[in-house]
């Protein structure tokens, strides 16, 4: 079977929710995308100066779940978390999967670039005999891609490594093809750790209908294009003013410190973990998918003015 | 290194078929100590939850101590067993995640599709049947890690990095419908444990005897104790002090220091306890080569982890532990009945089945502990100058935070983390750091298919 760009998007936005799973992928979908993925393409995902909470995210996919996404959607030849080599036959393997799929591959960056010390604070290793940093993995294998999956805050703007005073020069992955002129798309999918929904969702609709539609941001705008508080649940408290002043309160969050007002995406009918739970139902939003994140949104438990 | 927790880079010298000299090179610096200072404190409880993306709930909850310990505040019962659920659950997630998707395929050979290719050959030694069985396992694993993740979530707000711990407490106020949600996936989590992770355990370790031989280490073993049992932290299900030269001791944590000499970080920072600590990096020091500190324990490289743990606490073990070593199961074994075999690659991937059972089985009962509608934090107010320190375990070892205030700022925060005292380098006393004590003398066969390396650097869980 195959279904239209419209149908992907209206499963991606809603019908996982109408049907009361926190899925976006249904499994005829998941079928459609096999047919797509016909030959695999490949994946290359690399590791910066960053936590692995991205990688962790990911593996917490529901529909479809991991093992689908790793043996039947994308042909993932490197992750430095899950792939079986290790040492120069894992690292070689990046550069001949490369070579081999000039300009076809896909490459997934987590954490930040780090060029502080001309690199030397990030050097994932040896690669064909020789100590690389990961200014230099970035140029070899970001110039070669498809198309680049930033991802998370790292990836996508720097994140907390790029905060105050941002000790080991970390930036996000536009702001560095920028400045090594490279020419190769990129897209965002921030949020700290992102929903593993938006990773496999953003994959899919590559995959499947090109790159999809970007906000002014760099992120797709059927994950990130609805602002937190205007559509969070607990609005209608916000409308009567009633605040929670401590957390367990009934209320409105805005005067623990709630970023959901600046905040743009949609946690707040995603759910998180199967929808199990969501953060402002927790306590409150810190705003981990916006641009400036912590930096912008520090102090964190504190009403925002303005 | 890969199948691991960020960057970690191994070199060994071999002769003889045998290590004979190793360093290990954490390779990543971000400066999370730089970025924290000048900052809310409260906000650190976050901020270090992206130190590690594998157990962010171990620096949530190190930091949550350290700041009830500066801020002067004692959570309420409901916090502490909120914060011991969440962190729990996290634990499980570790422990399972660790031996199916980061150790497992240095013992079980994977189908031969990426990303389980390309792989080193020459020493799978399961039997084809078993093997098949352990690959269907990793699948399944992935399931239960996922709902490990749907357990944290359910009073972390979200999983990986959460939400629902905070200085005083824990953010909800518990339900009965969370509770029983919660106990309800605890139930599958269980049976998994009871009756997958640890046979399948103790089934891959008899195909793979002689490695009860190796990876010894260093023998000096230190734990700071977690998941306390009652609010005034008398006693915690996982207990603390150390195993320093053979004897046990009490934990005193003024016998921290880290040292510099062989790290990128200024030397006149060496030797300092982390509550006077600083974080100074110089990226071309001489005869430096890791991006880790080496902290010491009573001035001596201690290992820390389950293996630490369950030396330090000795619980009884499971029936499937008095299967595989032939006694009766009607006889308790206690952990240190292992003796030597303990210390080993084996021994510390037993140690963490056994321990996940242990968390398990705890948590059970932690959930009905809870007092529904009442709550789970205390107020509290940011002091204008204080100082404190949290001391907690991760999953994979000893974890410290320390923090001094001033006008209601961070003026320092240090932290310990687990892998920092395993994968340390060189002390200034010229001591390998533990993981590196544990690779001298690891037979390598095949110098091209180096499995006995990176056996003993995952039992670390670094």
């Amino acid at each position: 079977m195959s279904i239209s760009r419209r149908e992907f998007l209206k499963y991606c936005a809603g019908a996982g929710v109408a049907l009361g799973t926190s899925g976006i992928l249904l499994p005829e979908i998941v079928g459609a995308l096999e047919k797509a993925a016909a030959g695999n393409p490949p994946v290359a995902w690399i590791q910066g100066g960053g936590c692995t909470g991205c990688s962790v995210s990911l593996l917490n996919t529901v529909h479809p779940n991991i093992a689908d996404v790793l043996l039947k959607i994308i042909s993932l030849k490197y992750h430095p978390t899950v792939m079986a080599a290790w040492g120069e036959k894992a690292a070689d393997s990046l550069y001949d999967m490369a070579e081999k799929n000039k300009g076809k591959f896909f490459l997934a960056v987590e954490g930040t670039v780090v060029t502080g010390a001309d690199g030397k604070c990030c050097t994932p290793g040896k690669f064909k005999g020789k100590e690389v940093t990961f200014i230099k993995l970035m140029v070899d294998m970001g110039s070669q891609a498809a198309a680049v999956l930033a991802l998370g805050q790292c990836g996508s703007y720097g994140g907390i490594p790029a905060a105050k005073p941002n000790p080991s020069e970390s930036m996000g992955v536009s702001e560095f093809f920028k400045l090594y002129k490279i020419k190769t798309p990129v897209i965002n999918i921030p949020g700290c750790p992102p929903h593993p929904d938006w990773i496999v969702g953003t994959i899919a609709h590559v995959l499947m209908f090109g790159v999809p539609e970007l906000d002014s941001h760099g992120r797709p705008k059927l994950f990130y294009g609805t602002n937190v508080h205007d559509n969070c649940p607990y609005r209608s408290y916000y409308e009567e003013k009633k605040f929670a002043k401590f957390f367990g309160d009934e209320g409105c969050r805005v005067e623990l410190g709630c970023k959901g007002p600046e905040s743009n995406a949609d946690c707040w009918k995603r759910g998180w973990n199967n929808k199990v739970n969501w953060c402002i139902h927790n306590s409150l939003c810190l705003g981990c998918t916006e641009p400036g994140f912590p930096d912008s949104f520090s102090p964190m438990y504190v009403k925002t003015t303005g | 290194m890969t199948r691991i927790e960020g960057h970690l880079k191994i070199e060994v010298d071999i002769e003889g078929g045998k290590v004979v000299d190793a360093k290990s090179m954490g390779t990543l610096f971000r400066g999370f100590e730089i970025i924290l200072k000048d900052r809310d404190p409260r906000d650190a409880s976050q901020l270090v939850q992206r130190i590690c993306g594998v157990c962010p709930t171990a620096h949530g909850t190190a930091s949550v101590r350290c700041l009830d310990n500066a801020f002067g505040v004692k959570p309420p019962t409901n916090g502490r067993i909120i914060r011991n659920l969440i962190y729990g659950s996290d634990y499980l997630m570790s422990h399972i995640l660790h031996f199916y998707h980061l150790a497992a395929l240095d013992y079980v050979k994977g189908p031969d599709t990426a990303p389980f290719i390309p792989r080193y050959e020459g020493d799978y030694r399961l039997d084809p049947k078993i093997n098949k069985i352990a690959v269907e396992q990793y699948i399944k694993a992935l399931d239960i890690k996922q709902k490990t993740h749907q357990m944290v979530a359910l009073f972390g707000g979200r999983a990986p990095i959460v939400y629902g711990m905070v200085v005083g407490g824990a953010t909800e106020v518990p339900t009965v419908d969370k509770m029983i949600s919660m106990k309800w996936r605890l139930q599958e989590i269980k049976d998994f444990i009871d009756n997958t992770y640890l046979p399948t355990v103790y089934l891959v370790a008899g195909a793979y005897r002689d490695l009860f031989s190796v990876g010894v280490g260093c023998k000096n073993l230190v734990s700071f104790g977690v998941f306390p049992l009652d609010d005034d932290e008398k006693s915690f299900l996982l207990k603390s002090g150390s195993y320093t030269k053979g004897k046990d001791l009490p934990l005193d944590q003024a016998q921290v220091k880290e040292y510099v000499k062989y790290s990128f970080y200024d030397d006149k920072t060496t030797g300092l306890h982390p509550s006077k600590g600083a974080t100074i990096s110089d990226h071309n020091k001489k005869g430096a080569y890791s991006y880790v500190k080496a902290p010491r324990y009573r001035d001596l490289p201690h290992e820390g982890g389950p293996l630490s743990r369950m030396w330090v606490t000795n619980p009884v073990l499971s029936k499937h532990a008095n299967k595989f070593l032939g006694i009766d199961e009607k006889k308790e074994i206690r952990f240190r009945d292992l003796g030597g075999k303990a210390f080993s690659i084996l021994g510390r991937i037993a140690a963490r089945a056994e321990e996940c059972k242990l968390v398990a089985d705890a948590m059970d009962k932690w959930i009905m502990e809870l007092k529904p509608g009442t709550p789970s934090c205390v107020k509290v107010e940011v002091p204008k100058e204080a100082e404190g320190f949290g001391l907690t375990e991760a999953p994979r070892g000893a974890l410290g935070h320390w923090i001094s205030i001033k006008n209601q700022k961070i003026e320092n925060y240090q932290v310990v983390a687990a892998t920092i005292w395993n994968a340390s380098p060189k002390d200034d006393m010229g001591n390998l750091g533990p993981i590196e004590q544990a690779l001298i003398g690891t037979p390598v066969k095949d110098i091209k298919n180096p499995f006995n390396v990176v056996r003993v650097v995952r039992s670390f869980d670094p």
